[in-house]
């Protein structure tokens, strides 16, 4: 398993690779998934507002 | 069964159509990725000269790929945009953009972290990493352009057209192996000739590719769901929807 993640002395190389690209991806839905949130969000609002009659 | 497929251009119609896709497209993009990374990083064998540091390139060339294919396919969107005024294929063409960017970055990072124990350089100034640093500059100033004016409909016209004209770049990265004496080594890859490397080292590599695809289009649909209600929130089924949603 140490050897493994030794990666045959290229760990540094290999896993900031691997470890960057996850980094990446997984970043790149969490602002997606905020950006729908918000949109969301703002809808609720705005339909609150229009549903008490304090104007569209 | 004919399906009419024009139906799909347009937003209402696309919006939930893309809302259905996106969960398998991940979950594709979910399990292709972990075994392609069991086969590159477990099964895949040492590479007798590189040792185990070649195995960036299971993430490398995928990343280099996708950011190549994903600003053709955006070229196109734009301009299909700019010729039949489509809404949706602007939508697209923003909606991928990100995305584009993203593995452009990751080809250059994870490019450097190679390049450093193979060629002893993190950077050199070839055509191959010259043109692909190009790239990820036109994916950036294309999401800044249409950033940078307020007029919705001027902003797709001008970014569309820089996203037409940047699609010149990419025949020079894909060429410049072979047009330049470049440090950067030439395809191991082609339509034309066997590929010059290992059958499982091939496979996880194409695993990886596939896995690419489907998260881009998993994500780039995410994207364009949001850019369609923030474009059309003012139409009155735009509006429906979120309020639908937002309960």
């Amino acid at each position: 398993m140490a050897e493994f993640f030794a990666m045959g002395g290229y760990a540094f190389y290999v896993w900031g690779s691997f470890g960057v690209t996850v980094l990446a991806l997984v970043v790149e839905v969490l602002l997606l998934r905020r950006r729908r949130r918000t949109l969301l969000r703002r809808a609720s609002r705005m339909s609150r507002k229009v549903s008490m009659g304090v104007g569209a | 069964m004919a399906v009419n497929w024009f139906k799909y251009s347009s937003p209402p119609a696309f919006y939930p159509l893309a809302g259905r896709l996106i969960p398998w497209f991940a979950a594709a993009a979910a399990v292709l990725a972990l075994i392609g990374i069991y086969v590159g990083l477990v099964v895949a064998p040492t590479d007798y000269q590189q040792g185990d540091s070649y195995r960036i390139i299971f993430i490398h060339v995928p990343a280099a790929w996708m950011s190549m294919f994903i600003y053709l396919v955006m070229a196109v969107y734009a301009g299909i945009g700019l010729i039949f005024n489509t809404r949706l294929s602007g939508y697209m063409a923003r909606a991928l953009a990100p995305t584009g960017a993203m593995f452009t970055f990751i080809a250059l990072w994870t490019g450097a972290l190679w390049g450093r124990p193979t060629w002893g350089a993190w950077w050199v100034w070839d055509a191959r990493l010259t043109s692909e640093l190009i790239l990820l500059f036109l994916y950036l100033g294309y999401i800044s352009l249409y950033a940078a004016i307020d007029d919705p409909r001027r902003a797709a016209r001008a970014s569309g057209l820089l996203a037409l004209i940047g699609a010149v770049n990419v025949p020079i990265i894909y060429f410049s192996v072979k047009w330049w004496n470049t440090l950067h080594q030439g395809a191991s890859i082609s339509l034309t000739k066997a590929p010059t490397m290992a059958a499982t080292m091939l496979t996880g590599m194409m695993i990886m590719a596939v896995a690419a695809w489907c998260y881009t289009i998993a994500v780039a649909l995410m994207r364009v769901r949001c850019e369609i209600l923030e474009r059309e929130v003012h139409s009155e089924w735009a509006a429906e929807q979120l309020a639908r949603e937002a309960r």
